[in-house]
């Protein structure tokens, strides 16, 4: 049976609804309401005796469409005499009334509003790169504003906040011990298996030795810690700040005259430039246990043949090659962490989207770091 | 839903909550008839939250029986709990719009979880709900975060409308509005409450919401609930009831409505 039925009686419109009338079958009723196309004029008899349950939602689309049905004959028979719809309802829910001034007051508004803006390619590429520019200015910005509190520190040494920085060096370097003592070691075995059975074709098992302890400790000991971190305290950096940010707590400091660079930035990313090479440290050291571990297993090689063959492959700067990039890739996993975390406004979308933002560009950021610093090295024959 | 065969809607009886060894609740009761605001009222800490979450189920109280339209949520299949949550509407003290979807997407995510519908119907039902709480069509477009502090209570009684409620609970729905703000939704709650049969349940510190909109309060004090009209609040003689309803801002709140 159909929700509705339209037929002419004499000279007036008679619509019976039928069966559910509740906003369950909303989805049915729309439909039936949009297969309505009969323009319509004069005097509509709405008989709401056979509708069950008639619920809101289902008279306000009836309403809304026959209002469009009445408007229709307006516009293309306009011409001709003004002809207007008087609808009456018999035996319609008690809100039908109420329903139907609210309608009247909205048809002003939409007229009302404003059309949508221009929305075109062009304009979406200017808005780009006015973004573009403000993201590069307020990079800028930040890092100047965070070189501006490091010199107040030197006058002032309580502006480095040792507590803040003592928490921040447990949470992102104590804490990451284990992970990355793990991850070095697996890596240096893989590295070390895979190298020995290269190697091993051509009879020089021995540059094994050479192979891993000059890897772990230019590149992958510190690159790898520095993966590790930016995952595990970039991510948290971003978070913990975006939340304050949310919650308006760092509106709170700056109103009450403390900078939030001061006690959330600086104490993040100095403690990240203490923790990291710390880090890299554990990661070297365990990274030549792998391999050796390896060398003894499944080369045979004995650990005073690994550390003689050590000491000839590196030069006394190798270690340091490394080491000296750790501090480095510490401030820039901290600084995108924490600007990301000061740019969350409004949403927890917004922190979702910038806590990845912010892993994803340190991870980015620390990898093309490095490869600037092999280029270096190369150059200046470190 | 049936209507059930006496005219409560909710009945509470009994309810204990504790947190710990702190107790919040000592059999409390109550009762919030048909087509009636009943206004829930009481000190910082009182458990008026605590009270609404144990209604609406959220959290299951240490003792005591909570029923709505005669039924108890903690004996109910899923299926049965599920239609019964859909009989009724909540808005959040401070809105709970989620953030990350537009206000008429909103008021449609109710409507998406239970019905289909095409696009163009959900569209027609979130403009309705927008009329209803008097917020402007282009105001479905926008985030939450767009919204006014009062744009943002109007918007989640419109998503708490959504699903056609017939009992409404809002947690202190004028707080952190304007007198004006404040007072236009009061008058938007009597409208609603008289066009569209509504029984709501109402957590106020607002005296001027209270006196302007409700006709029973209940008032949660030494972990019960007193329950009566507001004249009969005013000749009360508990103290802590006497002094919320005769201190200086209740007397004139009073004056204001009385005339």
């Amino acid at each position: 049976m159909n929700a509705l039925a339209l037929t002419r009686q004499g000279d007036e419109w008679h619509l019976a609804l039928n069966g559910d009338w509740s906003l369950a079958a909303m989805a049915t009723l729309d439909l039936e309401l949009g297969q309505l196309n009969t323009p319509l004029s004069g005097t509509l008899v709405c008989d709401w005796s056979r509708a069950a349950d008639p619920g809101i939602g289902p008279a306000w689309a009836l309403l809304t469409r026959l209002g469009d049905l009445s408007a229709d004959t307006d516009s293309s028979a306009a011409a001709s005499s003004k002809r207007g719809l008087r609808v009456v309802h018999i035996g319609g829910p008690s809100t039908l009334e109420f329903l139907r001034k609210l309608k009247v007051e909205r048809r002003a508004l939409h007229a009302a509003s404003a059309p949508p803006t221009l929305d075109s390619t062009l304009g979406g590429l200017g808005r780009w790169t006015l973004l573009q520019g403000a993201e590069v200015q307020g990079v800028v910005g930040f890092f100047g504003r965070i070189v501006v509190v490091l010199g107040e520190a030197f006058r002032r040494p309580r502006a480095l906040r040792p507590s803040s920085l003592v928490r921040h060096v447990y949470e992102t370097g104590i804490t990451a011990i284990p992970i990355v003592a793990l991850i070095a070691f697996l890596i240096s075995v893989i590295v070390a298996y895979l190298g020995a059975q290269q190697l091993a074709r051509f009879g020089a098992d021995i540059f094994v030795v050479d192979l891993v302890t000059i890897s772990v400790l230019r590149e992958m000991g510190v690159l790898l810690t520095a993966i590790i971190v930016a995952g595990r305290s970039g991510s948290a950096f971003a978070a913990e700040i975006g939340v304050m940010q949310l919650n308006e707590e760092t509106d709170a400091l700056r109103a009450m005259g403390i900078n939030p660079i001061e006690i959330l930035v600086l104490p993040r990313i100095l403690a990240l430039v203490i923790a990291l090479p710390l880090l890299t440290v554990i990661a070297d050291a365990m990274g030549l246990a792998g391999g050796g571990l390896l060398s003894l297993l499944n080369l045979h090689i004995s650990l005073p043949q690994f550390t003689s063959r050590m000491r000839e492959a590196l030069a006394p700067t190798t270690f340091w090659a490394g080491l000296i990039k750790a501090p480095v890739f510490a401030i820039l996993i901290g600084m995108v962490g924490t600007y990301r975390g000061m740019q969350v406004r409004e949403s927890a979308r917004e922190l979702g989207r910038l806590t990845t933002v912010a892993v994803v560009q340190s991870i980015f950021m620390v990898i093309l770091a490095d490869a600037l610093f092999a280029v270096l090295f190369m150059q200046i024959d470190f | 839903m049936q209507e059930p065969a006496s005219s409560s809607i909710i009945r509470v009886q009994g309810l204990v909550n504790r947190f710990g060894t702190q107790v919040v609740h000592d059999g409390l009761d109550m009762e919030v008839r048909s087509n009636e605001i009943f206004g829930v009222v009481g000190g910082s800490g009182s458990g008026k939250s605590v009270l609404l979450r144990s209604i609406l189920g959220l959290r299951r109280p240490d003792g005591g029986t909570v029923e709505l339209y005669g039924q108890d949520m903690r004996h109910l299949s899923r299926e049965q709990r599920s239609r019964l949550v859909r009989s009724y509407g909540v808005t959040f003290q401070n809105g709970a719009l989620i953030s990350s979807l537009t206000v008429a997407q909103n008021i449609q995510l109710p409507l998406r979880e239970y019905f289909s519908m095409p696009e163009e119907t959900l569209d027609g039902l979130a403009e309705l709900n927008l009329a209803l709480v008097g917020l402007p069509p282009d105001t479905a477009r926008k985030y939450p975060a767009q919204l006014s502090g009062g744009m943002v209570k109007r918007a989640a009684l419109a998503r708490a409308l959504s699903l056609e409620p017939k009992l409404l609970f809002l947690d202190e729905p004028t707080s952190g509005l304007d007198p004006i703000s404040a007072a236009a939704f009061d008058e938007l709650l009597l409208y609603l409450h008289s066009q569209l049969q509504l029984t709501v349940v109402m957590i106020t510190h607002d005296l001027d919401t209270l006196f302007r909109t409700c006709n029973r309060v209940g008032v949660i004090v030494d972990h019960h609930m007193v329950t009566d009209t507001l004249e009969g609040m005013l000749r009360s003689q508990h103290p802590w009831i006497h002094e919320y309803f005769h201190g200086a801002r209740a007397r004139a709140a009073e004056k204001e409505v009385n005339g």
